[in-house]
């Protein structure tokens, strides 16, 4: 037990500094032993004299013993000796035979057994893993956590040809990783992201290390993540996942840059459901994940009065969102002394019995958040609270994960999942800013505004999230654009829209928003000019973003959606079709 | 006392002794150098470098550099014995002898500087 311990210790220190060192170590002796029995059966050999043909005595050389006793102990025997042996020696060979062999095996098994040592193996995967971070030459990003967000996240990021480096304390969860097929590498280790040495070899003191992403389900981790990050590296970006205000301010309280916390995000989330159904829808799908079937509205009722069951973080973000609404609030609270109440009172009582429901006018109610921090109680409030007015409209707060499948058939309409909504928040802010930002700006928009633009979403996609992506018009990334524009072409959201294989359809695609410098103009006009420098936001069908990507990219392909022309592509082809023009016919 | 290094400093002065034993006479006389004095430093020099491996002070890697070094120029020295002995048709001549000894008058000045450094070494352990 000792020497297991002792071993960890040993490779643990290995893979800080050089792993040669832990090899050479554990082969002093296997090697010393091996070098000794050569010796020996060598000098055995020298010593006893052999015979030559004619039987006269003649000494062995040390070349000639070396060479028998090489193919001996590795019992490849050859058969070919370079003099006879004389009985003397062949006893001594007899001897020798048993050690060498031994021996051999020994320092052969020792060596393998050494490759084949989980802490040996674990510390070449992290040298590995440390000299590929280190060789990175693009900006990266260092994600904490390779849960459902952390992967969507940086399929986001590689999606968009940006770099990630993952740490994740679960083995499986790597392997998964290094089985997805991302369009960057994605370097992972699997380590425990707790201990700041696994985020310094994962390259966050790292020059391109742009920011870190601490999405552990621990709030604790995070924290620590945070902390280490600021630390180590003060000038990074430091994204976090917070479930409690606690751990929020703490985090605040060093600089953390961007610090989500689900109550809050979720409360406003429904305030803006109940204000504006969709403008909510609108959000819900841009944000989704690509692929998966489209949310089916929901309407929350405007008018009326909403019964909400436990006033701790949850209870009081959705109290003040609904009550800046206007909505009527009864709130239901066990235990009011420890947190608190609203200035209107509260009913005092857990909401799971119908007579606490009852007394907080249930069967008037046209809402229900039950939202405390247990589950059972959760569902219990839910199932009461359905059996005395079944038309509530039903908003629950699920707390661990495994209740999911309990939550799906209790009946509400919305269950908000903390880790999920901050997921998405981090992923559409990293992954693709513009939409942060385009949601942002949807807000000042009316609802009628939404509603159209839900109902031009909903026709260009078939029942599920389209793909949201952005297009960056300038030399690098259009470089077709970039020398028409230079050519004095006038270009148009229009030319961008068309279709590469014919002209005169129009993608199904919608452009969300247009970004120039410091102004941003949103669902900008068909026959608005491109200038240089802009930024798009765009939705529709993945398909549709790689033929634009020809029309961006290829001159020969934007000629064609410019003027109609299928210009030929090689000199000679445009050196022929030139002569062709200026030598008519005679 | 410690044992393990009684056993270095053991094999690491007789590395240099045995060299200094096969090095000295005249350089060209092959009576002067016996090959199993050559055999015996090879297998002491090659002891005692394995006995420096894992050892990861500045210290260390400096001595386990002057023993690869001595074993660089002793194997040599053995290689140049072997063919000049079995693949050569004039055999081992005065030339030869020379440059086995020259080398490993070499690998001497490498094995020198061990012992130098294994003795600043012990006199900064200060005890």
């Amino acid at each position: 037990m000792a020497r297991v311990r002792s071993r960890d210790q040993e490779a643990a220190q290995a893979s800080m500094g050089n792993i040669v060192y832990l090899i050479m170590r554990r082969m002093r002796t296997p090697l010393l032993v091996l070098i000794s029995t050569y010796a020996v059966a060598m000098a055995g050999m020298v010593l006893i004299p052999a015979q030559d043909a004619a039987g006269h005595p003649v000494p062995y050389n040390f070349f000639h013993a070396f060479y028998f006793v090489s193919y001996m102990s590795t019992t490849i025997g050859f058969g070919e000796l370079p003099e006879n042996f004389t009985d003397a020696q062949r006893i001594w060979v007899s001897l020798m035979i048993f050690a060498s062999v031994a021996v051999w095996l020994y320092a052969i098994g020792t060596l393998i057994r050494l490759l084949q040592d989980v802490s040996l193996q674990r510390a070449i995967r992290e040298r590995r893993f440390r000299r590929r971070v280190r060789r990175l030459r693009d900006p990266f990003y260092l994600v904490c956590g390779h849960g459902q967000t952390g992967d969507a996240l940086v399929r986001t990021l590689t999606d968009r040809h940006e770099h990630a480096v993952v740490i994740d304390i679960d083995e499986a969860r790597i392997n998964q990783l290094k089985l997805d097929d991302h369009r960057e590498y994605v370097p992972a280790l699997c380590a425990d992201a707790r201990h700041p040495r696994a985020l310094e070899v994962a390259g966050l003191q790292h020059p391109l290390c742009k920011g870190v992403v601490a999405l552990t389900n621990v709030n604790e981790s995070n924290l620590k993540i945070a902390i280490a990050a600021k630390l180590m590296h003060p000038d990074i970006r430091v994204i976090c996942r917070a479930d409690s205000h606690d751990v929020e301010a703490n985090m605040a309280s060093f600089g953390t840059d961007h610090i989500y916390d689900p109550f809050d995000t979720f409360a406003m989330d429904l305030a803006i459901a109940i204000e504006a159904p969709c403008l909510a829808l609108l959000s819900n799908w841009l944000s989704g994940f690509e692929g998966e079937p489209l949310d089916v509205p929901i309407f929350p009722p405007r008018d009326g009065r909403w019964v909400l069951c436990g006033y701790g973080r949850f209870g009081k973000a959705i109290y003040r969102h609904l009550n800046e609404q206007g909505l009527s609030l009864t709130v239901i609270e066990a235990r009011p002394d420890r947190t608190g109440m609203p200035k209107d009172g509260v009913i005092h009582g857990r909401g799971t019995e119908a007579v606490t429901l009852e007394q907080a006018g249930i069967h008037e109610a046209v809402g229900l958040v039950a939202g405390t921090d247990n589950d059972a109680d959760n569902l219990s409030i839910i199932m009461t609270a359905l059996e005395l007015n079944p038309t509530l409209f039903v908003v629950a707060r699920q707390n661990h994960k495994h209740n999911q499948i309990l939550f799906e058939r209790v009946g509400a309409q919305v269950v908000m999942i903390p880790s999920s909504i901050i997921a998405d928040r981090i992923r559409v802010r990293l992954g693709v800013p513009l939409l942060s930002e385009f949601l942002t700006h949807a807000r000042f928009e009316d609802e009628t505004w939404a509603c159209e633009l839900v109902s031009r979403i909903a026709g260009l996609v078939e029942e599920q999230v389209p793909h949201v992506w952005e297009i960056q018009v300038d030399e690098y990334h259009a470089p077709a654009l970039y020398r028409a524009s230079q050519e004095g072409v006038e270009l148009t959201i229009a030319h961008l829209m068309s279709d590469s294989h014919d002209r005169d359809s129009v993608l199904p695609a919608i452009v969300l928003m247009r970004r120039h410098g410091e102004t941003r103009e949103l669902l900008p006009d068909a026959q608005a000019r491109l200038r240089m420098g802009d930024h798009l936001l765009l939705c529709g069908a993945l398909a549709v973003r790689h033929s634009m990507d020809w029309t961006l990219q290829d001159p020969n392909v934007l000629d064609y959606v410019l003027t109609g022309n299928t210009r030929p592509g090689g000199w000679i082809w445009r050196w022929l079709a030139q002569r062709g023009r200026s030598e008519p016919n005679p | 006392m410690n044992p393990e290094k009684v056993v270095f400093g053991f094999f690491i002065v007789l590395a240099l002794t045995l060299n200094f034993g096969f090095f000295i006479g005249e350089i060209d006389n092959p009576d002067h150098h016996h090959v199993w004095e050559l055999f015996v430093v090879i297998i002491v020099n090659l002891v005692a470098t394995v006995l420096k491996f894992g050892d990861r002070s500045h210290m260390g890697a400096l001595l386990l550099a002057t023993s690869l070094v001595a074993m660089i120029q002793l194997f040599a020295a053995g290689l140049i014995w072997t063919i000049a002995a079995h693949a050569t048709a004039a055999g081992m001549t005065p030339a030869v002898m020379a440059s086995i000894v020259s080398l490993s008058g070499g690998a001497m000045i490498a094995n020198v500087i061990s012992v130098v450094l294994l003795v600043i070494e012990t006199f900064t352990l200060r005890r």
